[in-house]
């Protein structure tokens, strides 16, 4: 999968989670979850589960924990996929 | 200085109708809301009939984002915010997202339990070592205050926002809060009501307790009979409740529609002594609790033109009337009349008492005496105390100034309310 279906397939998932239409719309690698699409923090999680559904691989603790941008979204699951 | 507190604005979620108006029919026609349930027959219930209101889709996309419904599976959240919601609307309020918060207004919103699905579900995942993936939705579902913590987002409301429970008294409890609250000066606005989950895990205890009827499972409408000789148990139920209490110069201010005034009431606990348990009133503190609120209100025993009992069809209908009759010191002719909402919808449980303070302030707004269903034969004990035309089985168009509505609950707890026509 290259860089641009990765992107279409996180911008499906985080669809539901985002407050910020504007910014979805002009959605890039450099958009960050919390402070450009106004993501409730709360949710992020929910957003990692349907990561991991979606890409059938696990996404451990600290993984979790940088997951704040798209382009560290991209990264992880990118890095996650070659292990696999 | 005390503030006169009145009723502005009112939303039901009942099994027999969803919505003010819908209900405001559905008591006055005598409808059931009572049916047969399969999954309770397939889990080997004794009692397989049972109260649900019914919701849509469509509806619940009117009152939760999708973002919330996303893995939502709290039936008592989902009523709660719907009567809650329709309750502030009613009252005159426009609902959105981007009012500032109202500090002036809050709200005492009750529940026994919440998302007992949502819990079920979280636990298997939890058994099967997958903790993480319970995601962030478990805790706001089934959270106690779960409810209060929705709605209060929904309004933006900014005074007190808590959740009270005190099993089948939690929704009169609510509103007594709430009209303290108002009362005092505190908010000058504060939406009540309180609401229950439905199904297998929350009546399945009350099954195994023999408290439920299970004579009626072919005949549902005729399984809830309070004060009937035939009385064989409770029929449960669930569902919502809520209504807006204001103080009277505010309602007057902004000309808002009142529906009645809440002149006072009591709240108490028999304290499990002298004959109170875990699980059964003590009578003297149920007639203290009736007489205290009469006091708070101001008015005489004899003011009193209707009861909306507790009244649930099980062995102890004929106590409470005792109870009332003590209390009002009142008896045979000269009783008020007296009925059960639960004959319709059956016992909602934490519910319970603010879907009926709905269905008894319509009834001051509308002057009229709801009839009870499956009372023909009314039970000996109570014939003994009271008058039978003063149980009516077909709806009374009356006169109402004044109605007391009491519930009880589990815990030996009794909440009282006086409500006068505005």
């Amino acid at each position: 999968m290259n860089k641009k279906e990765l992107i279409t397939s996180l911008k499906k998932i985080i669809k539901p989670y985002i407050q910020d239409q504007e910014a979805f719309k002009n959605l890039s690698e450099e958009t960050d979850f919390i402070n450009d699409l106004k993501i409730n923090s709360a949710n992020l999680v929910d957003v990692i589960l349907d990561v991991e559904d979606e890409f059938d691989i696990e996404i451990d603790n600290k993984s979790m924990e940088k997951m704040l941008s798209v382009k560290a979204a991209i990264d992880i699951i990118e890095t996650k996929l070659n292990k696999s | 200085m005390k503030h006169r507190v009145v009723i502005t604005g009112m939303g039901v979620v009942a099994p027999n109708a969803v919505g003010l108006e819908n209900f405001l029919g559905a008591i006055q026609q005598g409808k059931s809301g009572i049916t047969f349930h399969q999954k309770l027959q397939d889990l080997k219930f004794s009692c397989c009939i049972g109260g649900v209101p019914s919701v849509s889709d469509e509806m619940k996309n009117q009152y939760l984002t999708p973002l919330q419904l996303r893995g939502f599976d709290s039936a008592g959240i989902l009523y709660g915010c719907i009567a809650g919601t329709d309750a502030w609307a009613d009252a005159g309020f426009k609902i959105d997202k981007n009012s500032p918060t109202d500090y002036n207004s809050g709200m005492v919103f009750g529940t026994g339990k919440s998302g007992t699905e949502k819990f079920r579900e979280a636990i298997y995942k939890l058994d099967d070592q997958k903790v993480k993936r319970l995601g962030s939705t478990v805790v706001v579902q089934t959270m106690a205050s779960g409810i209060s913590a929705y709605l209060g987002g929904i309004l933006g409301l900014g005074n007190q926002v808590t959740t009270n429970s005190s099993a089948c008294a939690t929704g009169t409890e609510a509103l007594l809060m709430g009209f303290e609250r108002v009362q005092s000066g505190k908010a000058s606005r504060m939406l009540v009501g309180s609401c229950s989950d439905d199904g297998a895990y929350i009546w399945g205890g009350f099954d195994a307790m023999r408290v439920l009827t299970y004579k009626y499972n072919k005949s549902p409408e005729k399984g809830s009979r309070p004060m009937s000789a035939l009385a064989s148990g409770f029929v449960p139920g669930s569902g919502a409740g809520a209504l807006v209490l204001e103080s009277l110069e505010t309602a007057l201010k902004r000309k808002a529609t009142i529906y009645a005034e809440v002149l006072g009431g009591n709240i108490n606990s028999g304290g499990q002594r002298n004959g109170g348990t875990l699980t059964a009133p003590n009578s003297e503190a149920v007639q203290r609790c009736i007489t205290d609120a009469i006091k708070d209100a101001n008015i005489k025993c004899s003011e009193i033109d209707a009861i909306n009992g507790h009244l649930t069809a099980t062995t102890k209908d004929p106590i409470e009337i005792e109870n009332w009759t003590k209390a009002l010191k009142r008896s045979g002719k000269d009783f008020p009349v007296i009925n059960s909402l639960k004959s319709m919808i059956g016992h909602c449980l934490s519910a319970a008492g603010s879907i009926e303070n709905v269905a008894t302030v319509l009834q001051l707004k509308h002057q009229f005496i709801f009839p009870n269903l499956n009372c023909n034969e009314v039970h000996p004990d109570i014939l003994n105390l009271i008058s039978k035309e003063k149980i009516p089985t077909k709806l009374l168009k009356k006169k109402l100034n004044i109605i007391a509505k009491a519930s009880f609950g589990f815990g030996d707890v009794n909440g009282c309310i006086i409500f006068k026509k505005y």
